[in-house]
């Protein structure tokens, strides 16, 4: 049995102290009315000379535009307003879909390795089955956030101001009424309640069994827990990528892009299999898993190897695609990530999602060695934090975007959650599972 | 790789009492045996279909792309459909050998050799058309960046028929060196069984003087190790590249990022609903029943059932966001409401039925594990998956921008008897395979025996290990 070792759990208890904090800063320093938001503007003139020259040139664009003056210059403000206030809202939303796309990653690669019959990763399922334990408070977690800013209208999700649908106000926006059957607050909250059912239900039954098959002498268990994991995978596909349009896709509501969905899951997976090895490295570096050799790292490298690829391969599709077709449409999506002031941040995430780990990784010396798989771990984590970062502040926060205190109170936040809850899952059951057929393949396996 | 100890529940993947010189045997014999009646009988369609072809091609040439059915309008139809369908049906083959291998999945050593086979035959038929649908053939050259007399007049690298051309290329003859290399121990397998000095010639020439040392053994699984790991992304850049012929463009349906993993997973799924056929003939005809076992056809089913899994849920977001988009365009692209009731209301349906309805009862154990079902589902997905790129292609050019460009599409008999020379091209190819070469590669098989072979488990069973 694990047991969850002190400085762990204060440090996890710790991360979570700072991060709320972090957030709260970030609430309490979020403006509340125009007039901060022009304080603020006047500190950022002084010394954001870029920000400064982007705004500068949206405001004539406008200007030009416009009739009166005053008036533009007020709906500048209020939208630098809203888009200041959506910052903590974003900060803590990209800090917890990332952590809750790892617990789900972490799932999808379990009843994969069910569905598929693998020989090597039985003595994993434990450390697995852990991760997954964050699936739970994860989801809770988006819930409450999907509901508040459902309750609350502080323009994150836009679709969601009734002013678009309204024939009178000058705001109607026609393209919003034709997906107003399926981006509708009601129906939205629905499904994405479905998602977060289909998913919990699904690690609840796979744990059960995984540990009733422990005590059990025949394969009953086990066959149930495979025949799960296909039903699971088939819904999770479906409702994966719905849930990507819903959540995340929707911030941009006027564009839409048919690979987005897979695009998440790539990330998801790629973050999720990650995971999986720096947790097992942690915890075989503390002698809890003597089953786990150096070959299982090396398949868990290779996966992340593999996986940096695909995404980089779908990141470039669904880029390349948008960049030479230049549909205007289209180009909104990539023009403030491109062009904008994301340039650096959309560019500079290939470094670590796909050139760093093609070039650590491809040596299979390598790949057995911990110290190098979580270095890597931890570049790859972060290129993936970026990559849902570029996803989603260009939407909310758009010019105003900042990795400052709200960001890393956010990130350490969940960081200490997710560690709380998945150590001590890992110390309510024995890190080796027993009875599973190929337990014994596992336990010899040597690549 | 892996040691001998495999878990009692996987089922054997070589049938019977069989021994290495049993495996040696098996395979050797169509090689060393000769032809019957029935090999002639098919050879002969297939050549007269083949030359039925040519004449076809040679008439086009000979006339003018106008002997076509094509138009002003629909300037891609039969000849890109089946380019793309047949590049598509050679995915299964490389998929089988590279990426079955990178995961360790013993039971592709059975069907490698032919599934590869067919990738090569399949992509000589798909390389026909990128060059024949050329109004100017004679011209094809100018396609490669070669320095000329016009004052080095060099190609638009940005076309994505240009990313094809070295896209294709690049792929048969990676596919060719990986099928080639895994043969050599095989072909000196065949060479010291010769009697007939002849044979004992030729065999010699192939198998490159092979003779199984450790050290060559260990460089041998070191090449396919990278090939498998060179190919699996070429495999997956290829058939991207095809889709981006149509994603790039602005014509809606066309224009889709989806495209490239969708066409990756659909060439998949076409390539091994043939495969399927071809081993379903194959194992009966050369008596391979032992080697191509019941567990072999249940698990190309069951990866057609994940392929058609993810194409299936390609159609429907396709069909999803082209509604969400909110663009009146999008409703008569091939996936759409506009596509279902239209003139081509039988593509679509077609498409719906064969992809997505029928390869559905492949879910049940009993419907996987019939052969007469696998052979009938795996020639319903070869019909689907063409008629997949017809619609892609005629329908979404059928009706696009412009209302006054409106038109449809009727191939002529020169459109319809290229395919055909094409198939019997394909089928003059495998035949002639089938009767020369090694079909499963035996050294491969060979090392799996003392594993998966079923009389071995059953000893492992019996002694309770």
């Amino acid at each position: 049995m694990y047991s969850f070792s002190k400085k762990l759990k204060l440090s996890a208890i710790i991360f979570m102290i700072t991060g709320v904090l972090g957030i709260a800063y970030g609430f309490y320093s979020a403006p509340s009315t125009i007039a901060d938001v022009q304080e603020i503007m006047m500190h950022q003139e002084n010394g954001h000379s870029e920000a400064q020259v982007s705004n500068t040139n949206e405001h004539i664009e406008k200007g030009e535009e416009a009739n009166n003056e005053h008036n533009n210059e007020n709906e500048h403000l209020t939208h630098a307003l809203h888009a200041l206030q959506n910052r903590p809202y974003s900060a803590v939303f990209i800090a917890m879909f990332f952590f809750f796309m790892i617990a789900l990653g972490t799932l999808v690669f379990y009843a994969i390795q069910y569905a598929s019959q693998a020989g090597w990763s039985i003595v994993l399922f434990r450390v697995m089955e852990g991760i997954t334990a964050y699936l739970l408070p994860g989801s809770l977690f988006i819930l409450a956030f999907l509901i508040i800013s459902a309750a609350n209208g502080h323009h994150y999700y836009v679709w969601m101001t009734p002013d678009f649908y309204n024939p009178q106000s000058e705001h109607y926006d026609e393209i919003l009424v034709g997906k107003s059957w399926w981006l509708n607050t009601p129906f939205w909250m629905i499904r994405s309640f479905i998602y977060l059912l289909g998913w919990n239900f699904y690690r609840y039954y796979a744990v059960k069994k995984s540990l009733a098959q422990d005590a059990s002498k025949d394969l009953t268990y086990y066959k149930k827990s495979m025949k799960a994991s296909i039903y699971f995978l088939i819904f999770f596909f479906v409702t994966e990528s719905m849930m990507s349009w819903d959540w995340i896709m929707s911030l941009t509501p006027h564009w839409q892009s048919t690979l987005f969905g897979w695009y998440v899951f790539s990330s998801m997976f790629v973050s999720a299999i990650t995971v999986i090895a720096m947790v097992t490295i942690y915890l075989r570096s503390r002698g809890f898993l003597p089953k786990v050799n150096d070959s299982h790292l090396h398949d868990l490298a290779k996966f992340m190897f593999g996986f940096s690829i695909f995404w980089t391969y779908l990141w470039f599709s669904q880029f390349m695609l948008i960049w030479y077709a230049n549909m205007p449409e289209e180009t909104a999506y990539f023009i403030p990530r491109l062009l904008g002031n994301y340039q650096l941040l959309f560019i500079g995430m290939l470094l670590p999602n796909f050139v760093f780990p093609i070039l650590v990784l491809m040596n299979s010396d390598y790949k057995r060695i911990p110290w190098f798989i979580i270095s890597t771990g931890i570049i790859i984590l972060i290129g993936h934090y970026v990559d849902i970062f570029v996803m989603i502040t260009p939407a909310t926060v758009g010019d105003h975007w900042n990795i400052g205190i709200p960001e890393i109170g956010s990130i350490l936040f969940f960081l200490g959650l997710f560690i709380y809850v998945v150590f001590t899952a890992l110390t309510k059951s024995p890190l080796l599972v027993k009875g599973n057929p190929f337990l014994k393949e596992s336990e010899h396996f040597h690549y | 790789m892996m040691s001998h100890y495999e878990a009692p529940i996987r089922e054997p993947l070589i049938i019977g009492n069989k021994s290495y010189h049993d495996i040696t045997v098996d395979v050797a014999a169509p090689v060393e045996g000769k032809a019957n009646k029935k090999w002639w009988i098919a050879f002969t369609i297939a050549l007269v279909a083949f030359l039925y072809g040519i004449g076809a091609i040679l008439y086009t040439i000979g006339t003018g792309i106008g002997v076509w059915g094509l138009n002003n309008r629909i300037n891609w139809a039969w000849d890109i459909t089946n380019f793309v369908w047949w590049v598509g049906i050679g995915h299964a083959g490389t998929l089988i050998s590279a990426v079955l291998l990178l995961f360790r999945q013993k039971w592709r050593m059975g069907i490698n050799r032919s599934a590869e086979a067919m990738t090569i035959f399949a992509v000589f038929q798909a390389g026909l058309f990128p060059i024949i649908h050329m109004g100017r053939v004679w011209n094809a050259f100018y396609v490669l960046p070669i320095p000329n007399a016009l004052g080095s007049l060099w190609v638009n690298f940005n076309s994505p028929l240009l990313w094809d051309v070295f896209a294709i290329s690049t792929y048969l003859s990676v596919s060719l060196v990986f099928w080639y290399t895994g043969l050599l121990p095989d072909f000196a397998m065949l060479r010291d069984r010769a009697v007939r000095p002849f044979q004992k010639k030729i065999y010699s020439l192939l198998s490159f003087g092979w003779s199984g040392r450790l050290k060559d053994w260990q460089r041998f699984e070191e090449v396919s190790l990278v090939l498998a790991g060179l190919a699996t992304p070429l495999v997956l850049s290829v058939h991207t590249i095809v889709s981006m012929d149509f994603a790039t463009s602005v014509i809606p349906g066309w224009h889709s990022t989806i495209f490239p993993p969708y066409f990756v997973a659909g060439a998949i799924f076409s390539g091994f609903a043939m495969v399927q056929t071809l081993l379903l003939i194959m194992r009966k005809v050369s008596n391979l029943e032992a080697y191509i076992t019941k567990v072999h056809i249940e698990n190309m089913n069951k990866v057609i059932l994940l392929t058609g899994g993810i194409v299936s849920v390609a159609y429907i977001t396709e069909f999803f966001i082209g509604w969400y988009s909110g663009s009146s365009y999008e409703d008569y692209t091939y996936l759409s409401v506009g596509a279902a009731t239209g003139p081509y209301w039988w593509a679509f349906w077609a498409l719906i039925t064969c992809n997505f309805i029928f390869p559905q009862t492949l879910w049940f154990k009993k419907l996987r594990t019939n052969f007469v079902w696998s052979f009938f589902i795996s020639i319903v997905i070869n019909i689907g998956m063409w008629f997949e790129r017809f619609d892609i292609i005629v329908i979404d050019l059928s009706r696009g921008h412009l209302p006054s460009s409106w038109t449809m599409f009727s191939p002529t008999f020169v459109d319809v008897a290229i395919f055909i020379g094409t198939i019997g091209f394909f089928f003059v190819l495998f035949l002639l395979y089938a009767r020369t070469f090694p079909v499963i590669a035996q050294a491969e098989l060979k090392s799996i025996l003392k594993s998966s072979g079923e009389n071995y488990k059953k000893l492992r069973g019996d002694n309770h290990e």
